[in-house]
């Protein structure tokens, strides 16, 4: 089969001249668009969607605008542009030119790296495959597509780091990346995270806020590493990634933003009446936020980590945002403050830095979405409603790390089994909550029409009317 | 590397090829079909300083020398039948230096230790394959490494002078083991009862007279007026069952080589030597054209004949990168030329394999080959159009621990293996079974289906299915493929490495040759890097310094 490689697949990384890349690509793409039409966003293939396409990597090209079948999508692969001699930024190789083919030694490990980033990007198209069903718009409908294509077009920048660099492993593992489904018992995505449901749209803005947001702390830090094509191809990845960020956090703040007005035109908090007038109550969407901040943090995993040290120390994952940081870059003598639980009472210990690189990533992501969450309250604020939504303690609902077996209220206090047992209704959304959101979800896809739940947004996709038919149905 | 690190490389180079004009610990006498080697070792004649090799004890230098005239009456003197090892001194080989022990790196002990091994089991391969007896003389103190000479022996008699005695005081004395298969051969190859064999490695002054007969230590002793004559009619007698047949030998003139930085460069051999990848590529070369068929012109071409100079090329390759190249750890092993032309010659040695002279070069072979399988290096074969694996040669592919072939499937070359009939016995290992046979833990069906291809070409596709190559990468994954594979293996500790594929290589089949190295590399290893050897009270530390061992009591 002769393939306009340049045309079908935009590329950066001169496709067309490497016979390696188009072996492996000629097996892996139909194999795709196998998995894209089984598992991606369901009754939707043929609808055409305003979507931007990224065709080069210059200003002007990254962001491309067309209506497109989705399975017509021009999937392409991309790496941000080489910086000249670039040097390895930390960790034991610090100071020394950058990696263009993997180290031999280094191998299993970066594959196991890229293979776990990878695996989450089609996990996330399977979570969200049922949204397209009960949109509260064309434009939210749109959005989830494109969240949805460019997921599929990070697992392609992931593929092609493994058919590029890793051999028959790495075609192996490629193939293996379209046969795992998300939530399945016997052949599940790798994450745990991303084996739940997405199963409403308040969900899905929350997941695309918080949980991507741990994909975006992922890719910066990885878009560190002393492996420059891995390096580059994640730095590529952020530019996508704020976008999803964007969804979800413009997304849940038109839910506040709708319930607030509402609160204000029915003068009430009560969430009876709320729920009677069919929108959202903050304290439900606090709840929400509750459950995916805790779900999410612990996909940084353990407080302390051997794994992470070694990372870094070998040079294969850093720190967010590495170069702007002031110190050794090799954390040979620095120490971090973690949590400790000493007689059922929280405190914090100094341990060795490089022990503590989860936690730290963990710490720069809170920061953000408490940054998100700042303007969140801007909101309620400017509506003259006295709610202010709050993250959790690090160690409430966690099922990894030092607070896996402990229950600790959003507070930080540390309860008993019978106290959780009591509050946790409060705290967490209850079947009853789910089922209630559930009720609102239905589809709205006419142009210009948004559910009643959710404000409409302030501007559309690339200065495009709110009423702009954002998707075709044929 | 600059010209005075170079010179001084070249200087500590230790050198495996001697001839009979340097040598200065034996005194080699041949008398009709019996050839005496008389241990009159030099004092002042180390190979490194720092010590003396005082009582008849031995270095690394002692043992070139011994492998040397080894080699010699191997192939310069077919009409040898025995060989007789005795002493010029009043000891007759009192074994390793220790004060060499003592000052020297661990490395270079164990590689010591291994090459006198193979010399020492290179004696046991001749008595069963060339029809050479060997009989230890022992006029005078055998003790340690000395009596591991005798061990190494068909026959032991010892003088019964009312004070010599055979003896492993390693134990007692030095707080080691007897590290050339001295305990080994005690039980394995004497069958001393294990109370017997217990109590003689536990004193230091050994064992004499009727006791060392009935304890099946030694074969006989023998008074000191009649010991001379005995050991000669008894080296006469032995002669009298051996199949070589005298006549014109072959004289083992010096191999042409150039050393250089890069490696050592032979005309069948070459290595190149990558120092920041830590790996060395071996190539083996087939020669231009088809050699000789019937046994007088093989032994006309006699030093030239391919398979012996290859042969002598490979050992002093293997030899030079074992002791001058120890952090090249990974040996990339190649061939190159007409496989045709490989095969040619697997056909001639087995046709004439009943005649002494190519007898002799495929036992040479044999023992060569085994060097490759107890060498403590990754060993990967590299596979590529242009190669010539085929029979003797594809030992070499099968002794690595992972081969490579590149699978061309754009057609820019052929490249296949080939078996040939000596891949079925002719060169086993230490473990004594073809490399196929211990590749397959001897399972009927793989190797019959090889053995059913016996000059077939195989292709990529065909050697996998056969399971004779690890992997066929084709062109478009190989140079990737061979770099990280070969990058992966150099990042691995050394040590487990070699602990890694010891293993691998000798499976479940063992032999007395693989305890020999097995137990060295276990127990003898362990012993020489603890605190109650090499600590500063240890046994081996205190030695001859009239200061009393220290031990840690902790068993462990």
């Amino acid at each position: 089969m002769a393939i306009d490689y340049s045309q079908k697949i935009p590329n950066n990384v001169d496709l067309a001249s490497n016979k390696t890349l188009q072996r492996a690509l000629e097996h892996w793409q139909p194999a795709y668009l196998d998995w894209w039409n089984e598992m991606g966003p369901e009754k939707s293939q043929t609808a055409e969607v305003y979507l931007r396409t990224a065709v080069s990597v210059d200003p002007s090209g990254w962001a491309h605008f067309e209506h497109v079948k989705m399975p017509d999508y021009r999937w392409g692969i991309f790496l941000t542009p080489t910086e000249g001699e670039k040097k390895i930024s930390f960790g034991d190789h610090k100071g020394e030119p950058v990696w263009q083919e993997v180290p031999g030694e280094y191998r299993s490990t970066l594959r196991r790296i890229i293979v776990t980033q990878g695996d989450t990007e089609p996990a996330s198209v399977e979570q969200q495959r049922h949204l397209g069903q009960t949109c509260p718009s064309l434009y939210d409908l749109r959005n989830l597509f494109q969240v949805n294509v460019e997921e599929g077009r990070h697992l392609w920048a992931m593929v092609y780091l493994l058919h590029a660099h890793f051999g028959r492993d790495g075609r192996e593992e490629g193939e293996a990346l379209l046969e795992r489904r998300s939530g399945d018992a016997d052949n599940p995505r790798i994450l745990t995270a991303f084996n739940e449901k997405t199963p409403d749209w308040l969900s899905f803005f929350m997941f695309t806020f918080i949980t991507d947001r741990d994909g975006k702390y992922q890719l910066a830090s990885l878009a560190e590493s002393a492996f420059d094509p891995l390096a580059r191809s994640c730095k590529f990845m952020l530019t996508e990634e704020a976008h999803h960020l964007f969804v979800g956090e413009s997304g849940v703040g038109r839910v506040i933003q709708r319930t607030c007005e509402v609160m204000n035109e029915l003068k009430t908090d009560d969430p009876v009446k709320l729920r009677g007038a069919g929108v959202i109550d903050l304290p439900t969407l606090q709840k929400y936020l509750n459950f995916h901040f805790s779900v999410t943090s612990d996909l940084y995993g353990s407080e302390i980590s051997s794994n992470a040290a070694t990372y870094y120390t070998n040079g294969l994952k850093g720190r967010f945002e590495e170069t702007k940081i002031g110190d050794d870059h090799q954390l040979k003598e620095t120490s971090y403050k973690v949590n400790e639980v000493a007689n059922d009472n929280i405190g914090t210990i100094e341990v060795p830095a490089l022990s503590a690189l989860n936690e730290r990533l963990r710490d720069d992501w809170i920061t953000d979405v408490q940054a998100g969450v700042d303007r969140w309250n801007r909101i309620p604020e400017k509506l003259g409603i006295n709610f202010r939504f709050k993250l959790p303690h690090k160690g409430f609902h966690r099922k990894i790390g030092m607070f896996a077996d402990l229950h600790v209220s959003p507070e930080g206090k540390i309860i008993s089994e019978v106290e959780w047992a009591h509050n946790h209704k409060n705290w967490i959304p209850t079947e009853e909550d789910r089922l209630y959101v559930h009720s609102l979800m239905g589809r709205v896809s006419e142009p210009g029409k948004f559910a009643n739940w959710i404000a409409p947004p302030a501007r559309g996709i690339n200065n495009q009317p709110l009423d702009f038919q954002y998707v075709r149905f044929s | 590397m600059d010209a005075a690190i170079q010179t001084q490389a070249a200087a500590n180079r230790v050198d495996y090829q001697i001839d009979p004009s340097k040598y200065q610990h034996y005194k080699v006498t041949f008398d009709g079909p019996v050839a005496t080697l008389t241990i009159d070792i030099n004092e002042d004649g180390g190979i490194r300083p720092g010590y003396k090799l005082k009582l008849n004890s031995y270095d690394l230098g002692v043992d070139i020398e011994l492998h040397d005239i080894m080699q010699r009456i191997r192939f310069e003197h077919p009409e040898v039948k025995t060989v007789v090892f005795n002493s010029a001194k009043k000891v007759f080989c009192s074994g390793a230096n220790i004060y060499m022990l003592g000052v020297s790196t661990h490395a270079w002990k164990v590689n010591f230790c291994k090459f006198t091994n193979e010399t020492r089991n290179g004696l046991e391969d001749s008595s069963e394959h060339s029809g050479l007896k060997f009989i230890a003389a022992c006029n005078g103190t055998t003790a340690g490494g000395g009596y591991e000479l005798a061990l190494a022996c068909d026959e032991i008699y010892l003088i019964d002078d009312r004070n010599s005695s055979v003896s492993l005081p390693e134990v007692p004395l030095l707080g080691v083991l007897p590290g050339t298969g001295g305990l080994t051969r005690v039980t394995d190859k004497r069958k001393v009862r294990r109370d017997h064999a217990d109590i003689f490695c536990t004193i230091q002054e050994g064992v004499r007279g009727q006791r060392a007969v009935d304890w099946k230590l030694v074969d006989g002793v023998i008074k000191q007026q009649q010991f001379n004559d005995e050991i000669k009619k008894r080296a006469l007698e032995l002669a009298e069952q051996s199949d070589r047949p005298g006549g014109q030998g072959v004289a083992l003139t010096p191999l042409k080589r150039t050393i250089d930085d890069k490696g050592y460069h032979y005309e069948y051999v070459d290595t190149q030597i990558d120092r920041a990848a830590r790996s060395v590529t071996i190539t083996v070369k087939a020669p231009a054209a088809t050699g000789p068929k019937d046994a007088a012109a093989i032994l006309a071409a006699g030093t030239n004949w391919w398979p012996l100079q290859m042969t002598r090329e490979l050992d002093d390759a293997i030899l030079n990168l074992r002791t001058n190249e120890l952090e090249v750890g990974l040996w990339i092993i190649k061939t190159e030329g007409n496989a045709d032309i490989v095969l040619d010659y697997d056909a001639a040695i087995d046709a004439n394999k009943g005649h002494w002279f190519v007898r002799e070069t495929l036992g040479f072979m044999r023992r060569t080959f085994s060097r490759v399988d107890v060498s403590s290096r990754s060993l990967y074969a590299l596979i590529e159009p242009g190669s010539c694996f085929a029979g003797s040669l594809l030992e070499l592919a099968l002794a690595c621990d992972r081969s490579y072939m590149l699978d061309t499937t754009d057609g820019s070359g052929v490249n296949t293996v080939t078996p040939s009939v000596l891949n079925f016995g002719a060169l086993p290992m230490a473990n004594d079974i073809s490399r196929l046979e211990a590749r397959f833990y001897k399972e009927a069906a793989p190797i019959a289906a090889i053995k059913a291809k016996i000059g077939a070409k195989l292709t990529p596709a065909e050697a996998v299915e056969l399971g004779l190559v690890t992997a066929a990468p084709d062109e478009l994954d190989w140079a990737e493929e061979i770099r990280i594979a070969c990058e992966e293996r150099s990042a691995l500790s050394p040590d487990a490495l070699t602990g890694l594929e010891a293993n691998l290589r000798f499976g479940i089949y063992e032999s007395m040759k693989t305890r020999v190295f097995g137990r060295l590399s276990a127990w003898q290893n362990w012993i020489f890097i603890r605190p109650n050897a090499v600590g500063e009270f240890g046994a081996l530390k205190v030695f001859g310094k009239g200061v009393k061992s220290k031990f840690n009591w902790e068993r462990v």
